[in-house]
C-alpha cells in the first residue's frame, strides 16, 4: 500500500515536542515520525530519538582502499620502469610513503564525504510533506504511514496546535 | 563575544540571500573589469604557449621566477582558508560563524590560481601528464615518483578535491534554503538537484555537525602536508644556497597560514563594505582574528630568524654571500626591507591596539601589507637562491620578469577576486544554517547585575535526564 505523509508546521519548539509526543500516545512508532528544522537544534530538543549512524567506518574504509591503490601505482610504476639512481633501490620507501599518505587521505576524505551523504539518506528524490517554510524557522513534524492512518496522525498534529494547515504529500 | 543581535531566521534569508536574489549595481561592472583582467592574462598565456618560454625573463642561471613565487604565495593563502575553518570548527569557536564559508571558498579559487602558474610555466602544459598520470603505454614510460613534481600534483590535488568536497557538503542546507527561496524554476530545479532533498531531519543534521568536525580533522593532515610539499621543492634539491634547509616545511606552513589568515580577515573586511553584512560580520570578530594573526605572525617571525640564524651560524662563504644578496644589494635589499616592514614591523605593533583590532579598515590595509610582505618573500627565497648558481661564465645572468609574466600573475589575482564574486552571486558567502544554530544555541543571561549572551554548546544526553528525573 503505498505511504502518504502528512506534516503539522509550529512556531513553538515546546508545541513540536508535544505535538511528537502525542503522536506516540495515538501509537505511532518512532520511524515513522520525523521533525523537519531549519537549523541544527541541540540533540533531543524535541524528545526525538537519536540517530544511529556508522559515518566513522566510512574514513577508515576509504583509507584503506586510497593505500593499496597508491602502493599499486607507486610500486608499479617503479617497476614498470626501473631507473636506477645512484646506486638507490628501484623502491624507494620515503617517496612513496608521500604518495601513500595523499592517497589514503584522499581515499578516507571521499568516502567520508559519501558516508555523510548515504547516512544521510539523501539523495531523497520524493520530497513527501514538505513546506519552505520550514527553512524560514518553522519547525515541521512529520507522519509517514498507512492512507489508513493518516486520520489519526492529523488528529494528534492538530492537537499541539498547529501554525496553518496540515500539509499532506506522497512517499 | 559581548556583541550580539538577536536576528528571526527569516531576516536571516532575507539579508544573506539578497545578493543572490538580486543584482548589485557594482556587480557587473566588477565582474566585466575583472574578467578582461583574466582574458588578457589567458591571452598572454597563449601567447607565450605559441612563441615559448623565451617571452618570459627566465634564463639561465634563473630557470624559476614569477610563477613559482606567484605558486607558493597561493597555496599560502589557500591553507588559511581550510585551517582557519577546520581549527576553528575543531574547537568549537563560536566566532568562526560568518568566517568559515568565505574562508574555505577562498581555499578552493586560490588553489585552482596556484596550479595555474606552474602548468603555464612548463610551457607546454599537457606535457605535465606525462609526469603525473601513469598512461603512456605505448612508450612504457611512468612518472618518477621520486621527484617532489610528482608529489606536488598529488598533494596539491587532494587537497583541491577535499576542499572542493568539504565546501560542497557544507553547503547542502543552505542550498535547500535557495531550492525554497528561489522563484526562477529554472533556478529553483537547479539549487533543488543540488541539495539532494535535504528537509533537515535530526538525523540529516547531527551528520551535517559530524561531517564539520569530521572533515576538518581529516582536512587538517592534508593541509600540513601540501605546504610541507611544496617546500620539499626546494629542500630536497642539492646545490642551490638558501633551499637546502631542514626547517623549511615548518617555515612555509606558519608562512602559509600567516599569508592566508591575514587574505580571510581582507575578506571579512570586503564582505562588509561590498554586501553590507555589518550585521554579521562585527568588530569583535575582527578583534578575535588580529589576535590569532599576532600569535601567527610571531611565529613565523621566529621561524625566519632561525632560517637565517641557521644559515650565518655556519659561517660558510657560498651561505653569506647569498645573504648579502637578499638583504643588501639591488634590487633584492629594498624588496627584503618592504618584506620584514610590511609582514612583521607595521602590522604586528599595529595589532597590539584594540582601536586597530576592532577596525574593519585598519584590517584591511594592515593585512593587505601582509600579503605584499609575503609574495616578496616567496620572490626572495625563488630568485636570489637561483642567481647564485653561476658556476661557469655562460650561466653568468640576472632575472628580469616580462610584461607576460606579470600579466600572468596579475591574472591569478584578478581570477581569484573574480571567483568569489561569481560564487556569491548565486551562493551565499556566511553559512546561513550556521548563523541560525548560533542565535537557537545563544540566550541572555544574568550574571551579577549584567545581561550578557552566553552560548550552549549541546545538551546533557538523555540517560542524565532519565537518571536524575
Amino acid at each position: 500500500m503505498a505511504k502518504r505523509s502528512v506534516l503539522g508546521l509550529y512556531t513553538e519548539e515546546d508545541s513540536a515536542a508535544d505535538a511528537l509526543d502525542n503522536l506516540r500516545e495515538a501509537g505511532f512508532e518512532e520511524d515513522e515520525c520525523e521533525i523537519l528544522t531549519g537549523v541544527p537544534y541541540p540533540e533531543g530538543t524535541f524528545g526525538e530519538a537519536e540517530p544511529e549512524h556508522h559515518l566513522y567506518r566510512w574514513p577508515l574504509i576509504g583509507a584503506a582502499c586510497g593505500f593499496t591503490i597508491a602502493l599499486l601505482i607507486t610500486a608499479g610504476t617503479e617497476l614498470a620502469y626501473p631507473l636506477v639512481t645512484g646506486g638507490k633501490p628501484i623502491l624507494s620507501i620515503p617517496a612513496m610513503a608521500i604518495i601513500m599518505y595523499e592517497g589514503s587521505m584522499l581515499g578516507a576524505i571521499i568516502f567520508t564525504i559519501i558516508g555523510i551523504i548515504f547516512e544521510s539518506r539523501l539523495p531523497r528524490i520524493f520530497m513527501g510533506a514538505y513546506s519552505e517554510k520550514i527553512t524560514e524557522g518553522h519547525i515541521g513534524v512529520t507522519v509517514t504511514t498507512d492512507e489508513t492512518r493518516t486520520d489519526a496522525a492529523e488528529t494528534a498534529l492538530v492537537k499541539a496546535g498547529i501554525d496553518g494547515e496540515i500539509i499532506r504529500g506522497w512517499e | 563575544m559581548q556583541e550580539h543581535t538577536q536576528l528571526s531566521h527569516k531576516q536571516i534569508n532575507d539579508d544573506l540571500l539578497v545578493d543572490i536574489l538580486t543584482v548589485p549595481k557594482w556587480w557587473l561592472p566588477a565582474v566585466a573589469f575583472l574578467s578582461l583582467i583574466v582574458l588578457t592574462g589567458l591571452g598572454a598565456f597563449f601567447f607565450m604557449m605559441y612563441h615559448g618560454l623565451g617571452v618570459t625573463g627566465l634564463n639561465r642561471p634563473v630557470m624559476w621566477g614569477f610563477f613559482i613565487a606567484n605558486f607558493v604565495f597561493w597555496i599560502g593563502i589557500s591553507h588559511a582558508g581550510i585551517m582557519i575553518s577546520a581549527i576553528l570548527r575543531l574547537t568549537q569557536a563560536e566566532w568562526r560563524r560568518p568566517i568559515t564559508r568565505a574562508a574555505e571558498v577562498m581555499t578552493v579559487f586560490s588553489l585552482i590560481a596556484a596550479l595555474h602558474t606552474p602548468l603555464m610555466h612548463v610551457g607546454r602544459p599537457w606535457r605535465v601528464l606525462y609526469w603525473i598520470f601513469p598512461y603512456d603505454f605505448s612508450r612504457g614510460i611512468w612518472p618518477n615518483i621520486r621527484s617532489p613534481f610528482v608529489w606536488d600534483p598529488s598533494a596539491v590535488g587532494t587537497y583541491l578535491i577535499a576542499s572542493s568536497l568539504f565546501v560542497f557538503v557544507c553547503l547542502i542546507p543552505d542550498l535547500a534554503i535557495l531550492r525554497d527561496r528561489v522563484k526562477n524554476p529554472i533556478g529553483k530545479k537547479i539549487y533543488a538537484q543540488l541539495a539532494l532533498g535535504f528537509r533537515g531531519t535530526p538525523r540529516q543534521w547531527r551528520l551535517q555537525i559530524i561531517a564539520g568536525i569530521l572533515l576538518s580533522a581529516l582536512v587538517l593532515p592534508v593541509f600540513v602536508s601540501v605546504h610541507s610539499i611544496v617546500s620539499w621543492d626546494f629542500a630536497v634539491l642539492i646545490g642551490v644556497e638558501g633551499w637546502r634547509s631542514t626547517i623549511f616545511a615548518p617555515y612555509f606552513i606558519i608562512g602559509a597560514i600567516h599569508s592566508g589568515v591575514s587574505a580571510v580577515a581582507m575578506l571579512m573586511a570586503l564582505s562588509v563594505w561590498l554586501y553590507g553584512l555589518d550585521k554579521y560580520i562585527k568588530p569583535d570578530h575582527f578583534d578575535a582574528i588580529a589576535r590569532l594573526l599576532i600569535v601567527v605572525a610571531t611565529t613565523w617571525f621566529f621561524f625566519f630568524f632561525l632560517e637565517w640564524v641557521y644559515a650565518l651560524y655556519t659561517l660558510e662563504s657560498p651561505e653569506i654571500a647569498l645573504r648579502e644578496l637578499q638583504a643588501f644589494e639591488w634590487p633584492y635589499g629594498p624588496l627584503f626591507a618592504i618584506f620584514v616592514i610590511t609582514s612583521f614591523v607595521i602590522p604586528v605593533p599595529m595589532w597590539l591596539f584594540k582601536r586597530v583590532r576592532r577596525s574593519a579598515a585598519l584590517m584591511f590595509w594592515t593585512t593587505i601589507l601582509v600579503n605584499i610582505g609575503m609574495w616578496l618573500e616567496r620572490f626572495l627565497i625563488v630568485i636570489p637562491g637561483l642567481l647564485r648558481r653561476t658556476h661557469m661564465t655562460f650561466d653568468w645572468g640576472t632575472y628580469h620578469p616580462s610584461i607576460i609574466e606579470i600579466l600572468i600573475v596579475v591574472e591569478t589575482f584578478a581570477f581569484v577576486c573574480l571567483g568569489m564574486l561569481l560564487f556569491a552571486k548565486v551562493l551565499p558567502l556566511i553559512p546561513l544554517f550556521d548563523i541560525k544554530e548560533g542565535m537557537v544555541n545563544r540566550r541572555l543571561i544574568k550574571v551579577g547585575r549584567r545581561v550578557i549572551p552566553a552560548t550552549i554548546r549541546e545538551g546533557l544526553p538523555h540517560h542524565y535526564y532519565q537518571e536524575k528525573h
